[in-house]
């Protein structure tokens, strides 16, 4: 156990610093789930990041990477969320689809889809959910018949997804569809398609925060290609898993993101305290206490994974911890502002409010909380289904 | 930056596993309980045979020269198996104190001698009558006390293996040892006293868990039911999130700065609360037998009870993070930041 960065470590964490103290836009941009002008300007700043290899740092060179390690992955993003800067668009690519691919896709395939994400040239929505799919996401209905004598032609898909984050603007999905005729988790495949290609409908959902972030998608013999499939035939729950598994273990939610929520919200008890009720100071030292041990937690993740270990159902207990931990950081924001809470943000001023109702849907997305805690009893404590 | 454990840490942690899980099972509990017996000599025997009580003690004094990161485990274990015998207490805060002042000291000379610490942070002294020796606490300086030279009040704590006391004495006509780390000792005792949490919380689980796979109502195991998993889940979250802070609390120890401090206080503070949820949920799973003297969980809330307040509240310890929190940079290149380096 050797809690110190190498001298390595600290000088790339210098050269991160630098980097981006010289290109983040002094500014904030417009959200990429608020307009179309948002999203574009999120993805300008992908290219910006791309043209510094930032794009992540983790993949490999041939694919737009730097081949770092994951304890240098966590240093990129603590300097990335203390430089401020804007919110990752491609997130559901670089971070869920990337890792995927990386583990289940040919050299092929790798060639294509990964340069292109690592720049936010092409930007990534998940097609997993459906109307009577949710947490039961084995019940998936949408179909990938086989197009031509033999299959030759790769795919006609057919079905309705829902919930797709991005999938407004983006310029891909990912989606898990199954055989004909097959049941639950047998017979699903994932399977990439253009939002732009025929037989493609996307609408708009709007969220509580009044943003257009998600998305139904409508497909109707949407013919794609055979190398559009990641993994075998029928492999699809498997590798689905794989990503949840990366999305709920480490990439998904930095622990730099709650650290400087904490530090915002220490500043701003510091700055009300004589007003603020002062039992909210043990919510304050809360609030600092969950985001440092989740960071702590990850750190012992990244040491296990590179030391050769793979993520287990444990991954499951990361995103009920920060989930909760975002909205009891964003509740003790709320009470210290006591009346102030409800006024929307003046500019430049924080909009914890936003930052709060985002926080809502933590315990929802990714798999609801209650799933996790599922997932938990059953694969960690081998309680019985 | 790497959190894994050597292979000398895991053959260590592996020793006392073995060695409590064998001498110090439920039956034993229960044995103890029936006599009255504070400690049983054969366990301590072993415990001392395999080198336990010498981890944190420098070479000079006939000790392994380990440090804090390496007894953690040793304390979990210790916590799992709700070990009554004060081997945290005199091995990992009482004795290294006492080698870092006096470091031939005749007691330190046996490896089976108990040494029992009255720290200014506790009303009481554990252990004292049958420890080779006292450190006590006088206007900051140390002192080197026999038992039988002091008035011993013994008080009853609910933890049937705790032996508590009250303690009268003279320093005029102690040995003073001089002006001591109290600060270092409760730093130990805290960060133990949290390593020991994590193996009592872990313990609560692993009996309802149990319970909860062959107890049946309404035809099928409780532990099949979503209400009883997600409690059991809840309590799960709670250790693995103490855990890391354990551990790193243990590496940063010997900084001797705010940032450790504060460390070890936020791994007092949430392995304890994760063993006391533990405990109160395995109660519950456990329905009516959880309240019942048979059952052995009521141990474990116990254990937990006592240490969650012993060796600083969980307030005095909040204050300290608050301290960390409101007077040190922080944010998320600060993780492992030292004060040495914030200049």
């Amino acid at each position: 156990m050797e809690l110190r960065y190498t001298p390595q470590q600290q000088a790339f964490r210098a050269e991160v610093r630098a980097w981006l103290a010289d290109h983040v836009p002094a500014e904030p941009l417009e959200h990429f789930d608020a307009t179309r002008a948002g999203f574009e300007a999120h993805r300008a700043w992908e290219a910006t990041l791309k043209s510094g290899d930032w794009g992540m740092v983790t993949w490999p060179r041939e694919y737009g990477g730097r081949g770092l390690d994951l304890i240098e992955w966590l240093i990129f993003e603590e300097e990335y969320y203390r430089a401020g800067a804007p919110g990752r668009v491609n997130q559901n690519g670089i971070f869920l689809l990337g890792p995927t691919l990386i583990e289940f896709g040919t050299s092929e395939q790798k060639a294509r889809f990964l340069p292109p994400m690592a720049s936010g040239e092409e930007i990534w929505a998940q097609a997993w959910s459906e109307p009577q799919a949710g947490s039961d996401l084995a019940a998936v209905r949408a179909t990938a018949s086989r197009a031509g004598d033999g299959g030759q032609d790769g795919y006609l898909l057919n079905g309705h997804k829902i919930w797709s984050s991005r999938a407004v603007f983006a310029d891909w999905a990912f989606g898990l569809f199954r055989e004909p005729g097959s049941e639950r988790h047998k017979g699903l495949s994932l399977i990439f398609f253009p939002l732009d290609a025929p037989g493609v409908t996307v609408n708009p959902i709007r969220k509580i925060n009044g943003h257009v972030g998600f998305a139904e998608i409508f497909l109707e013999n949407v013919r794609v290609p055979a190398f559009n499939r990641l993994g075998d035939e029928g492999q699809g729950w498997h590798i689905c898993m794989a990503t949840a598994g990366f999305e709920r273990g480490l990439m998904l939610r930095s622990p730099a993101r709650y650290q400087v929520a904490a530090s915002r919200l220490s500043a701003l008890w510091q700055a009300h305290r004589a007003s603020a009720d002062p039992a909210l100071e043990a919510e304050v030292v809360r609030a600092y206490m969950n985001a440092d041990a989740y960071a702590l937690s990850i750190y012992m993740t990244a040491s296990k994974l590179i030391a050769g270990a793979k993520i287990g159902p444990e991954a499951s207990t990361n995103k009920i911890f920060w989930s909760e931990l975002d909205i009891q950081l964003h509740r003790t924001a709320l009470a210290i502002l006591g009346p102030l809470a409800e006024m929307l943000p003046e500019p430049g001023e924080h909009a914890w409010l936003d930052d709060y109702i985002f926080a809502l849907a933590g315990p929802i997305y990714a798999g609801s909380n209650e799933i996790q805690r599922n997932i938990i009893a059953e694969r960690m404590l081998g309680l019985p289904r | 930056m790497d959190f894994t454990l050597s292979d000398e840490q895991r053959m260590f942690a592996d020793t006392a596993k073995a060695l409590f899980g064998r001498t110090c099972t439920p039956e034993h509990w229960r044995r103890q309980m029936e006599s009255g017996a504070a400690h049983d000599p054969e366990r301590w025997q072993a415990i001392v045979d395999n080198g336990l009580t010498v981890m944190l003690l420098p070479e000079q004094s006939g000790g392994l020269g380990l440090a804090e990161v390496d007894f953690m485990l040793i304390a979990e274990a210790a916590g799992y198996c709700c070990l009554p015998e004060p081997l945290v207490e005199s091995a990992a805060v009482a004795a290294p104190m006492l080698a870092a002042m006096l470091p031939q000291a005749e007691v330190l000379g046996d490896p089976g001698a108990r040494i029992a610490i009255g720290h200014p942070v506790n009303p009481f002294v554990t252990d004292a009558p049958t420890a080779a020796v006292l450190l006590l606490h006088h206007e900051g300086d140390a002192y080197l006390v026999d038992p039988q030279d002091v008035r011993l009040t013994p008080r009853t704590s609910i933890d049937p293996f705790r032996r508590l006391f009250v303690v009268e004495w003279t320093p005029a006509r102690s040995r003073r040892l001089g002006a001591a780390d109290w600060d270092l000792a409760l730093d130990r005792a805290a960060l133990f006293a949290a390593a020991q949490g994590l193996g009592l919380a872990q313990r609560a689980v692993d009996l309802a868990v149990t319970y909860a796979k062959e107890r049946e109502q309404f035809g099928k195991p409780i532990g099949s039911y979503q209400a009883v998993k997600h409690l059991l889940a809840s309590a799960q979250v709670g250790i693995e999130f103490a855990r890391p802070v354990v551990f790193a609390a243990a590496a940063d120890i010997c900084h001797r700065d705010l940032p450790a401090r504060a460390r070890v206080s936020h791994a007092k503070i949430v392995a304890l609360e994760a063993a006391d949820q533990a405990a109160r949920t395995s109660i519950q799973v456990h329905g009516a037998m959880g309240y019942s003297w048979e059952v052995d969980v009521h141990l474990l809330l116990k254990r937990t009870l006592a240490l969650t307040h012993s060796w600083g509240t969980p307030g005095f310890h909040r204050t300290r993070v608050a301290e960390r929190l409101f007077t040190r940079p922080c944010g998320p290149d600060q993780t492992f930041a030292r004060e040495t380096e914030y200049a």
